[in-house]
């Protein structure tokens, strides 16, 4: 790979050891890759924030850094943390979990790194451009930001991000270059999409199925951003789709080639199919909404539903700071607390402790959170839309 | 079987195969080194001290970081094959330490074959009984 002069610099330990380890490891991966060089990036995102998911291995390695005081260089954001980092003691967070998180969030924010901890960070004022070189790495993040945004980026994983952060740069390859975004599977939807919890199992059904390819959507007709999220993310949970075009709908879908793929046709059995199979609960202890991180819309649209209604069981929304700053000023925080729910800022379901929280079945509407509960979080999950959900905690 | 270095090393174990991706975050638990992903073909099997081959990771980018802490807690696997090694993994090996090796066959190594995974030279040999 071609290295100009001032990156041969931080290679050569000029500029540091802490951005020659980092640049070592991006210059490594760009060889295997097969990139011709480096870019410099516009934002980068960075995942592996919760103490749960990183433990103490990770935990002592981002202390290492920045006890180099070595800063980033571009605008970088956080993934969602393990716990609410303001309310977690209200909202019942272990108090050991919590000092580990903390520790976690003192290394992050000595390295100048902005902690606003969220999955969905273009929502929350981290959003690139169409065609921006960017190197994110919440997986659900790079696939809204590759397939709806129409930035560049690959699945970074979470020190890849950071070493990209503190070099402001990434190696130019896989989804950085044209020719390779086109899709190579078409997926024929052949069924009527009306909830989040539809597009998050037809996401989940195409992960599984697809693995790593890039698919190419038609027969979807509308969709709105918290629909591709949910779709999103889905499939880059049960598989590792970075990137997907909708006919119609996503800004690349016109001007990649789409002629002559294997076609996959989806409609209402397999969709049944999939709700089926991701129901392995009757009774939700708690439903938890907000994965990935719910927008002021969604807040909205549960705040309407349980509005003068006192829940039996509990309901969480796990969204971004700024969100819940804004459902706060709405009055949407307080009709949800009247009725018996939760506005969790900075955390979610996956990465924060709940299986020591009292909680063994979860309702979601989510396909990438029923993906990773009942592994991660030893949860049976209850899969269902909006309405039955709201209707089971009353 | 010849194929491409990800992660630089020399090591020599018993295979264990999955012909299903595998998923580190959520998919592997970090202190044991045992696959807790339901219905996975491994769920329940160590992958400690052993060649683990599986055609490709997927899920979460958290991932890197999860070998990285399967390596710093003394459970990780000796080596990783691979058909494809996507970046989520080469990064955790790369950090870790872990010799991997991508593009192999994957199809023709077994459940137990005594494998030798020699990374720097970019070379898988299955030394069968």
């Amino acid at each position: 790979m071609y290295l100009t002069k001032d990156e041969e610099k931080i290679l050569n330990g000029e500029m540091g050891e802490v951005q020659e380890r980092l640049f070592r490891l991006l210059v490594r991966l760009g060889d295997i890759y097969g990139a011709d060089k480096m870019i410099p990036i516009g934002s980068v995102q960075v995942a592996g924030v919760s103490y749960k998911s990183i433990g103490d291995p990770g935990t002592e390695f981002l202390e290492d850094i920045s006890s180099k005081e070595t800063k980033v260089k571009v605008l970088t954001y956080l993934n969602p943390a393990g716990m609410d980092l303001e309310d977690w003691d209200k909202l019942g967070f272990p108090k050991d979990f919590a000092k580990n998180q903390l520790r976690i969030i003192n290394a992050f924010k000595r390295m100048g790194i902005v902690i606003t901890t969220t999955c969905t960070p273009y929502l929350a004022g981290n959003l690139p451009r169409f065609r921006e070189h960017i190197a994110w790495s919440e997986s659900s993040a790079v696939s809204f930001s590759n397939s709806v945004i129409g930035a560049r980026t690959n699945r970074e994983g979470g020190p890849s991000a950071l070493a990209a952060a503190i070099c402001g740069l990434t190696p130019n390859y896989g989804l950085h270059l044209w020719e390779k975004r086109q899709p190579n599977v078409r997926i024929k939807v052949n069924t009527n999409l009306v909830y989040n919890s539809d597009f998050g199992a037809l996401g989940y059904l195409v992960g599984k199925t697809v693995k790593n390819k890039i698919p190419f959507f038609t027969g979807i007709k509308n969709a709105d951003t918290d629909q591709l999220k949910s779709l999103g993310a889905a499939m880059a949970a049960s598989g590792a789709v970075a990137l997907y075009h909708i006919e119609g709908l996503t800004p690349e879908a016109d001007l990649t080639n789409d002629k002559g793929l294997e076609t996959i046709e989806i409609g209402k059995k397999e969709m049944n199919n999939i709700y089926d199979k991701l129901n392995s609960g009757e009774e939700p202890d708690v439903v938890i909404f907000g994965c990935p991180h719910a927008s002021l819309r969604e807040i909205s649209s549960i705040c309407r539903k349980v509005e003068g209604k006192k829940l039996k069981k509990p309901i969480w929304i796990c969204t971004s700071r700024l969100m819940k700053e804004a459902s706060d000023r709405m009055g949407y925080t307080n009709i949800i607390e009247k009725a018996g729910g939760h506005i969790v800022a900075d955390t979610c379901m996956v990465v924060s402790p709940i299986e020591n929280m009292g909680f063994n079945v979860t309702g979601v509407n989510s396909g990438k959170a029923a993906n990773y509960l009942p592994g991660f979080c030893k949860q049976k999950v209850v899969f269902a839309n909006i309405d039955k959900l709201v209707e089971a905690t009353l | 079987m010849n194929g491409r270095m990800i992660s630089p090393g020399k090591c020599r174990g018993n295979a264990i195969v999955s012909k299903e991706p595998i998923g580190f975050y959520g998919g592997v638990d970090i202190k044991t080194g045992v696959i807790i992903e339901k219905n996975h073909p491994l769920e329940g099997k160590s992958i400690k001290d052993k060649i683990l081959v599986f055609p490709c990771g997927k899920g979460s980018t958290v991932g890197s970081y999860v070998i990285y802490g399967l390596k710093k807690n003394n459970v990780s696997p000796l080596g990783i094959i691979n058909e494809e090694t996507e970046t989520i993994v080469a990064t955790g090996v790369i950090l870790a330490g872990i010799p991997c090796i991508d593009k192999i066959d994957i199809s023709k190594i077994e459940n137990g074959d005594k494998i030798l995974l020699d990374s720097d030279n970019g070379i898988v040999e299955i030394e069968r009984k």
